[in-house]
């Protein structure tokens, strides 16, 4: 049922992919904005602690006799220690000139990210006027720290948050197998009961779906009105052309065995001998045709019951006994019990049925067709006649469409009987086995 | 035997009709299904042959009616389809047997005598003439008060035979009744047969006699 | 003339190489192939056993221990850091200015608290605090005075007894003393009066504790402030004239450092020495071992001076010149 129709992608693979990787852009997207915006928070705690350092050195600034002097408090570098214990540096100038510190030190302005020593510097510097008596000058002092702390720190919150992005992405990613299940799950209900309809079943889907299945749905529901409506039709229009071909043919077929009573020349019984056989062969053939159809379109979608093949047989038996009787044959139907087997009653019987008119075209009157059931190994029904058997060599062929033995020479029907046998079986996952009875005869096993 | 024939294609119940007349039968036809309930309610009718495909209705409305109003004469369906599942539903519905058109008159008449055999009460089917009588239905012919069971082709012989006393039949009419269309056979069958009931009708008073290059003639003594 | 200048000349890079070392000894290890320098302020009498310890696990080294003041040490290392290996000094800011300018070497995987150790670089394996230390005659039939204000009290009652008799590290030369000034001047108040009393009366200026020791032991001063508590303790032990006391009013506390240069000849053995060193706190059994004062858990360092950045506070130009200023005034009165 599923070949000849292209797959292209996956519904559920789309959306688990689309929700997993948006939640994966996400995590990423988030923690790149929570560590920058963590890492601006942290230079600016940095930051805070130098000014307020650069500050406390500038405010014990003060000019004594003419001179400079910073008395800066043991606070000052007290501060700026870290749990990492980062190294410090400063540099105080006055104007231009060095007071005291590190000589080296990069000269910036505000705070700026310099490399000294080998390693990366925050620096903060900040200068006042002094005012004295007959001076006036400019005091600059620069402080700066490595960033040992701030990197661990940045490290930290670094890896908190990348395992929060983690622990988010997961749950996005079971949510979203989750979503998945649940937006296909509508789907599959619709597949299930679609699927669980039997063969003849083209009523419209009653149940509720989402939204957005309504238009596949309806199309659906239209679909199959549409393929039901043109069942019925098909159905009808067999009816009635069945219908208007057999008719005139039963009335010519009464006239001619009417006029036959009456006929006394050789000829002209020949003559309307032959347009009755004519006429036999035609509505045989009709009837086999629609059979043989009927067969081929409801092999594809069996409607399999619980039947008892004993008492199917039964009914064939009753039904075709009249038939038998003409010729003097009679139809032994030989069972212990019932015989319970799963498959679909109509096509069975069919199949049976033309099996049986085969062995009552072929067998010689006044002999016995026995009918057997089987149960052992397989079910199976065995049909013997007492006629001349299948030629040897032709009995593969015969349930070849349209084959006919030479030992139908002269037999009216086309050779469908066997074949439609044969499809039957076959689509019930059994098969059709032919032989020629030691005694003479025929043997035909239907098996199952 | 008394039937009644509902068919509304005149041409073909025309050819029924003649077809059963040349039996000997009486047959009525009525060609709606109107017409069909009310030769049904009148007249005594031993069998009913029911078109399936009627022009004011399906012959199943004729059934439900018929087998509602609690009648029990047999109804035979005739059909132009094959299908199995139709015999069940019309079978669900009271009809007694179907054949499928174009149908073999014989086979009709066969049926016709199962159906019938399986109703009860049908001494009026008995044939006498001098001391033998002949139940064509039940297929008895009693000599001499002994019954014996005859085989169709006997039976059918002698139902030919019995109803035409004295009437000289030939050997291929014979040959054209007894046997279907297809079997090739030579008219020294029919002597088989003949010979059978020669057999059976020994005790009795009644004679088949061959009438060279011209038939069979059943005659009374 | 010519002559005699052409020797000179000659013989000078000798006398520049040929340092004055206050000590200088080789301990050979059993089967050395390498010699450890280390540079250090401790007497070398306190760190024997210590290296008859390590020589004893690491026979293949043997140990060249140079003996300096804490000032000379800074200076020496600056001039030539490839030329030691392992510093050991008592001035915690000289040598976390040396640790923070970049000399130190990072030991990694070295279990020692936060406290006691700077960028696993700076290593303190002792508490010692400063002591006043008195000479016990001079004191007979009076109180030892138990903080600095019953210090200043004493000096104050009775002038005459310690007039020229009183002694303190001069900061211009002493590192160790420098550090504990400063801490000193920056806990209290107490601090300029005690030393403006101490000018008053003439104080004498060393530049190490044991010289304070001894001339306490003979008399010659009676009270010397700010002594290492650790030396003075261990002369008690033998002498009796002398009683160490631990001021009561605000305890100064340091912690004796050693590191590792960063461009040390031996690395490794460098590096094993000072795990050594620090082994020996944790070791019971090595009590003995370590003959100075082990680092105080209980206290957590919270009277010891604290190793961290603002120790270069005071060893900032500005600052030591202000300082230095005012102590010269206080104490050198002339």
């Amino acid at each position: 049922m599923t070949e000849g129709v292209q797959v292209s992608g996956s519904l559920r693979n789309r959306l688990a992919v689309t929700l997993t990787g948006g939640a994966a852009v996400l995590a990423v997207l988030l923690f790149i904005v929570v560590r920058s915006y963590a890492a601006q928070i942290a230079q600016q705690g940095q930051d805070s602690i130098l000014s307020a350092s650069v500050t406390s050195i500038l405010d014990a600034a003060v000019i004594r006799d003419g001179v400079v002097e910073i008395d800066f408090p043991y606070a000052s570098f007290s501060m700026l220690s870290t749990p990492m214990d980062d190294r410090i540096f400063y540099a105080i100038y006055q104007d231009d000139t060095l007071l005291s510190g590190y000589g080296d030190l990069p000269r910036t302005a505000g705070t700026a990210t310099r490399a000294y020593q080998g390693s990366a510097v925050r620096l903060a510097t900040a200068s006042r006027v002094l005012i004295g008596a007959n001076v006036r000058t400019r005091i600059s002092v620069t402080v700066a720290q490595t960033q040992d702390a701030l990197s661990g720190t940045l490290s930290r919150i670094s890896r908190n948050v990348a395992l929060f992005g983690a622990g988010f992405f997961a749950l996005a990613t079971l949510l979203s197998i989750w979503a998945t299940a649940a937006t296909i799950e509508p789907l599959q209900r619709l597949t299930t009961s679609v699927t669980r309809r039997g063969p003849q079943d083209l009523s419209p889907v009653a149940k509720p779906v989402p939204l957005e299945m309504l238009p596949l749905v309806a199309s659906l529901n239209s679909l199959m009105a549409r393929l039901d409506q043109s069942l019925r039709q098909s159905e009808d229009f067999i009816a009635e052309a069945a219908h208007r071909v057999r008719t005139p043919l039963a009335t010519v077929r009464s006239y001619a065995e009417a006029t036959l009573q009456r006929v006394d020349r050789e000829e002209n019984r020949q003559a309307l001998r032959s347009m009755i056989r004519a006429i036999d062969e035609s509505s045989r053939a009709a009837g086999q045709l629609l059979d043989h159809a009927m067969i081929t379109f409801r092999a594809d979608h069996l409607e399999r019951d619980d039947l008892d093949l004993v008492d199917l047989l039964r009914e064939l038996v009753l039904r075709l006994t009249p038939v038998a009787e003409m010729k003097d044959i009679e139809l032994h139907l030989r069972a212990d019990g019932p015989v319970i087997i799963n498959g679909d009653p109509i096509l069975l019987q069919n199949a049976l049925r033309n099996l049986i008119d085969n062995a009552l075209k072929y067998a010689p009157g006044e002999s016995v067709i026995g009918i057997r059931i089987i149960t052992e190994p397989r079910f199976q029904v065995e049909i013997r006649d007492q006629g001349p058997g299948f030629p040897a060599d032709e009995i593969a062929n015969l349930t070849e469409r349209f084959s006919r033995g030479r030992n139908a020479v002269g037999t009216i029907g086309s050779g469908l009987g066997l074949t439609i046998a044969q499809d039957v079986a076959a689509a019930h996952g059994g098969s059709l086995a032919l032989s020629n009875l030691p005694e003479g005869g025929a043997c035909v096993t239907f098996s199952l | 035997m008394k039937f009644l024939l509902v068919e509304d294609n005149a041409d073909l119940a025309a050819a029924i009709c003649s077809r059963m007349q040349l039996d000997g039968h009486v047959i009525d036809h009525a060609d709606t299904i109107q017409d069909a309930i009310a030769f049904s309610e009148t007249g005594e009718y031993d069998l009913i042959l029911l078109d399936i495909m009627l022009p004011d209705g399906d012959g199943r409305t004729f059934l439900q009616r018929h087998r509602a109003g609690k009648r029990d004469t047999p109804v035979i369906v005739l059909t132009a389809r094959s299908q199995v599942s139709d015999r069940i539903s019309m079978l669900d519905l009271g009809a007694d047997d179907y054949v499928t058109k174009p149908f073999d008159h014989e086979e009709l008449q066969a049926r016709c005598r199962a159906v019938l055999r399986r109703k009860s009460g049908t001494a009026q089917t008995v044939m006498q003439i001098g001391d033998v009588a002949f139940d064509p239905v039940a297929g008895h012919l009693t000599v001499a008060g002994e019954v014996v069971n005859l085989r169709n082709r006997e039976l059918r012989l002698l139902e030919l035979l019995f109803n035409a006393p004295g009437q000289i039949f030939a050997k291929q009419k014979l040959v054209d009744r007894l046997f279907s269309y297809d079997e090739d056979v030579s008219e020294n069958a029919i002597e088989v047969y003949i010979g059978r009931l020669r057999k059976h009708l020994e005790p009795s008073s009644l004679r088949i006699t061959t009438l060279r290059g011209l038939g069979y003639r059943l005659d009374h003594d | 003339m010519r002559y005699i200048l052409a020797l000179i000349l000659c013989l000078w890079p000798l006398l520049a190489v040929a340092q004055e070392w206050e000590d200088r000894q080789v301990f050979q290890g059993a089967d050395a192939s390498r010699t450890l320098r280390i540079l250090s302020s401790t007497d070398t009498s306190f760190f024997e056993p210590i290296i008859a310890g390590f020589l004893a696990k690491t026979p293949e080294v043997s140990i060249e221990y140079l003996v300096i003041g804490t000032a000379e040490i800074d200076q020496r290392f600056r001039q030539a850091p490839d030329r030691y290996d392992v510093v050991i000094s008592s001035a915690m800011d000289l040598q976390l200015k040396l640790a923070n300018d970049g000399f130190a070497r990072r030991l990694g995987g070295v279990a020692h608290p936060d406290w006691a150790q700077w960028r696993e670089s700076l290593f303190a394996f002792t508490s010692e605090p400063a002591a006043i230390v008195v000479n016990r005659a001079a004191f007979d039939g009076h109180p030892l005075p138990r903080t600095r204000q019953e210090l200043i009290q004493a000096l104050r009652t009775r002038p005459d007894v310690f007039r020229g008799r009183l002694g303190t590290y001069d900061v211009r030369d002493s590192g160790l003393g420098y550090l504990f000034a400063t801490q000193d001047a920056r806990a209290s108040e107490t601090y300029w009066r005690l030393m403006e009393v101490m000018g008053s009366l003439g104080t004498r200026l060393y530049c190490c504790s044991g010289e304070m020791i001894d001339d306490l032991s003979d008399g010659t001063i009676a009270v010397a402030y700010n002594v290492l508590g650790s030396y003075a303790s261990a002369r008690q032990q033998t002498d009796a004239r002398i009683a160490v006391i631990l001021p009561s009013d605000f305890p100064t506390m340091m912690m004796r450092t050693g590191f590792v240069s960063r461009q040390a000849q031996h690395p490794q053995d460098a590096t094993r020495f000072i795990r050594h060193l620090i082994g020996l706190q944790s070791d019971p059994a090595s009590k003995d071992s370590l003959p100075l004062p082990p680092l105080s858990t209980d206290s957590a360092g919270q009277s010891a001076i604290a190793l961290e950045p603002a120790l270069l506070t005071y060893l900032d130009g500005l600052k030591r010149q202000t300082f230095i200023k005012e102590w010269v005034s206080a104490i050198v009165q002339q």
